[in-house]
């Protein structure tokens, strides 16, 4: 492998990695609050892809602006997914909740094969995404070549929203201990709903940056990237957003350079291979903190 | 009602059921929907009961079913594949050269299935199984993934034909296979879950500690229920080989888990018959009885809105989100059919009624 080749992979694998991680903040969150695995947030990511679509091809209308809207609708989703399916089930046993998820999965792959059929959709182009630039020997496209910046950014942003702020300190405070946060008149129903959003914010944004370099679109696009991103939340500790960022990039390398050395059929056998040994090893991830197991 | 009357319903009631499926494979063609229909809701009332078996009655959520289904059946495809059509089977990678000359009968195929699943469940399940719930959701979904990843690799394509997948599957001898594999299967799963392995399953799922501290070894018998029901997990995927004929890696995706765990919720976590009642419920509702919603319908010039391709399985996921949200008890919650419940039933019914009509009301319905 030449240098130039290996930096060309290193920025793929960190550029997707990047994605991985936006991701896996939305799981985490979630975990950290509900104590739920979003079983549905993959496929999110993927109604994402399918109203960016349906935004600029089938109403013509320009990037900036179906951007804006995709992110809008995708938050919309996610909200009204939490208030119908999740909030019910709030004091319900946690293996519901979690049924309840994969039922919410289940609904938007097949809601998605009925409304836009089980074929294939070009994702559309976006012109400023797309452009090839090089630096050096090494080309690539500006989206992947922006998306570690955007990631970094955003997860800067939230890093900060979560310290500074009063709804940060709610969700600190709901993560630790959901009812006595909620005896502290925190209104937890508000904070869930905080967490979505920025969840299922990340989650368009990255779905933007996902699909612009690939070339298509399917209902079940988003259940197999929503798997790694769990498992990268997994692997930082579930709960923690640097974990996830961490993860996410790990992931992202190793699976570029796996594809790279010709070994791309086991790429996903390596990251639920990784998932089983830490969750063997330290099931409570990289930064997760310990939970004491309440009898 | 004494036992012996019980008995003797039950056995009626299967004599009846017996009757209704010779009846069936006599009456009907043999291209007939309900045919094949029937042959695989049985099918998947075994993978939902050997689901159940873990989820439903030991308290242990695992999302693998898909996984162990797809050791069965390819286990079963390789070695059942008749020696005569494993050249045209494997014509590209050719086959495993320990393989070629062997090819089981089909009784012996399913057993040999069974038990590949469950020396599969066997290693993993002493790692895994020390994980707490959600966590071991997860790692079982990893592993079903790990394993339909694996089939449809480069490494083994000299024996699961990479990713073309199987095909010249020996299929049922006759109609009534599948339904008398998977009547004895769950009638051992019945007697397994009367007995005090079952006793100590559920007090498992009541209560880990509580069981811990009654003397149950909570290791062995999670690994037990495991093995146990990656053994039937694995009889019924190499059921629905046979069933299918050919098979692929993506024969067993992911979506196959979520159908047969809706299943369960449907018949109720933990209820054996009403994982039956669900499975086939679900599977006449799903193959048959709704596929009207995927074909466009005029009504006169009307054309009926919303019908085309892919609406079934949206109006069964509401469904299912229906039952999850608001009837989560499903079917029959943790209970079992027996004739004394349905009695009581009748009963209840009856005395409303009499109460609604006091007059002449009850002595009609003597």
């Amino acid at each position: 492998m030449t240098l130039t080749a290996f930096f060309q992979y290193c920025l793929v694998g960190i550029s997707i990695g990047g994605i991985y991680a936006l991701i896996a903040i939305g799981y985490t969150m979630v975990y950290g609050i509900l104590r739920l695995i979003n079983f549905a947030h993959g496929d999110i990511f993927m109604m994402a892809a399918y109203f960016m679509i349906f935004a600029m091809v089938d109403f013509m209308i320009p990037w900036y602006i179906s951007m804006i809207i995709m992110i809008v609708s995708t938050i919309v989703l996610g909200v009204v997914i939490e208030k119908l399916a999740y909030k019910p089930l709030r004091n319900a046993p946690r293996m519901s909740i979690m049924i309840s998820a994969i039922g919410v999965s289940y609904l938007l792959q097949n809601l998605a094969t009925y409304l836009f059929s089980a074929l294939p959709k070009q994702y559309p182009q976006i012109p400023i995404l797309n452009k090839t630039i090089t630096i050096g020997e090494v080309s690539t496209s500006i989206a992947t070549f922006i998306t570690p910046i955007i990631t970094i950014v955003f997860v800067v942003l939230l890093m900060m929203l979560i310290k500074y702020t009063k709804v940060g300190m709610a969700m600190r405070a709901v993560s630790k201990d959901f009812e006595t946060a909620q005896l502290m008149g925190i209104q937890i129903n508000n904070v869930i709903t905080v967490t979505f959003i920025i969840g299922c914010f990340l989650a368009a944004v990255g779905s933007m940056l996902y699909f612009t370099p690939r070339p298509s679109v399917f209902p079940l696009a988003g259940s197999l990237p929503g798997l790694k991103c769990f498992i990268a939340a997994v692997f930082g500790g579930i709960g923690s957003i640097p974990g996830a960022v961490l993860g996410g990039l790990i992931i992202g390398i190793c699976e570029t350079f796996i594809k790279a050395f010709g070994y791309s059929e086991f790429s996903d056998v390596f990251t639920f291979v990784l998932l089983i040994a830490v969750l063997m090893i330290k099931p409570t991830g990289l930064f997760g903190e310990k939970m004491a197991e309440k009898v | 009602m004494n036992k012996k009357t019980k008995f003797i319903c039950t056995l009626v009631l299967i004599a009846i059921g017996a009757g209704l499926l010779v009846f069936i494979d006599q009456a009907t063609p043999s291209s007939a929907m309900i045919r094949s229909v029937l042959q695989l809701s049985a099918i998947y009332s075994l993978a939902a009961v050997s689901m159940n078996m873990l989820n439903g009655f030991t308290g242990l959520f695992s999302l693998g079913q898909a996984g162990f289904m797809a050791v069965g059946a390819y286990t079963f495809a390789v070695f059942t594949i008749p020696v005569a059509s494993k050249p045209t089977v494997y014509y590209l990678y050719g086959v495993a050269d320990a393989l070629a000359n062997v090819a089981l009968p089909p009784a012996a195929g399913i057993v040999v299935a069974g038990l590949m699943a469950a020396l599969l469940a066997a290693v993993i399940g002493a790692p895994v199984l020390r994980l707490k719930s959600d966590y071991f959701a997860i790692a079982t979904l990893g592993f079903a993934e790990i394993v339909r990843i694996l089939v449809a690799s480069s490494v083994f394509n000299r024996i699961t034909n990479g990713s073309l997948g199987l095909k010249c599957i020996p299929g049922f001898g006759s109609y009534y296979t599948p339904f008398i594999v998977v009547f004895i299967c769950i009638a051992i799963i019945v007697l397994l879950m009367n007995s005090t392995y079952g006793r100590a399953f559920k007090a498992i799922r009541e209560d880990e500690i509580a069981a811990e501290a009654m003397g149950i070894n909570l290791a062995s018998h999670k690994q037990m229920s495991f093995i146990a029901s990656s053994f039937f997990a694995g009889i019924s995927g190499a059921l629905m080989a046979m069933f299918l004929g050919a098979i692929t890696s993506t024969t067993f995706p992911l979506m196959l888990t979520y159908n047969i765990l809706l299943i369960i919720v449907i018949g109720g976590m933990g209820s054996i018959t009403g994982s039956i009642i669900a499975s086939f419920l679900v599977t006449f509702a799903k193959e048959w009885w709704l596929r009207f919603l995927d074909v466009e319908h005029f009504i006169g010039d009307f054309h009926v809105p919303l019908l085309r391709t892919g609406f079934r399985m949206v109006v069964f996921s509401v469904i299912l989100m229906v039952v999850v949200l608001f009837w989560s008890r499903g079917i029959m919650g943790q209970k079992e059919f027996t004739w004394d419940g349905l009695y009581g039933f009748f009963r209840k019914l009856k005395n409303k009624r009499q109460e609604k009509s006091p007059v002449g009301g009850g002595a009609a319905n003597d």
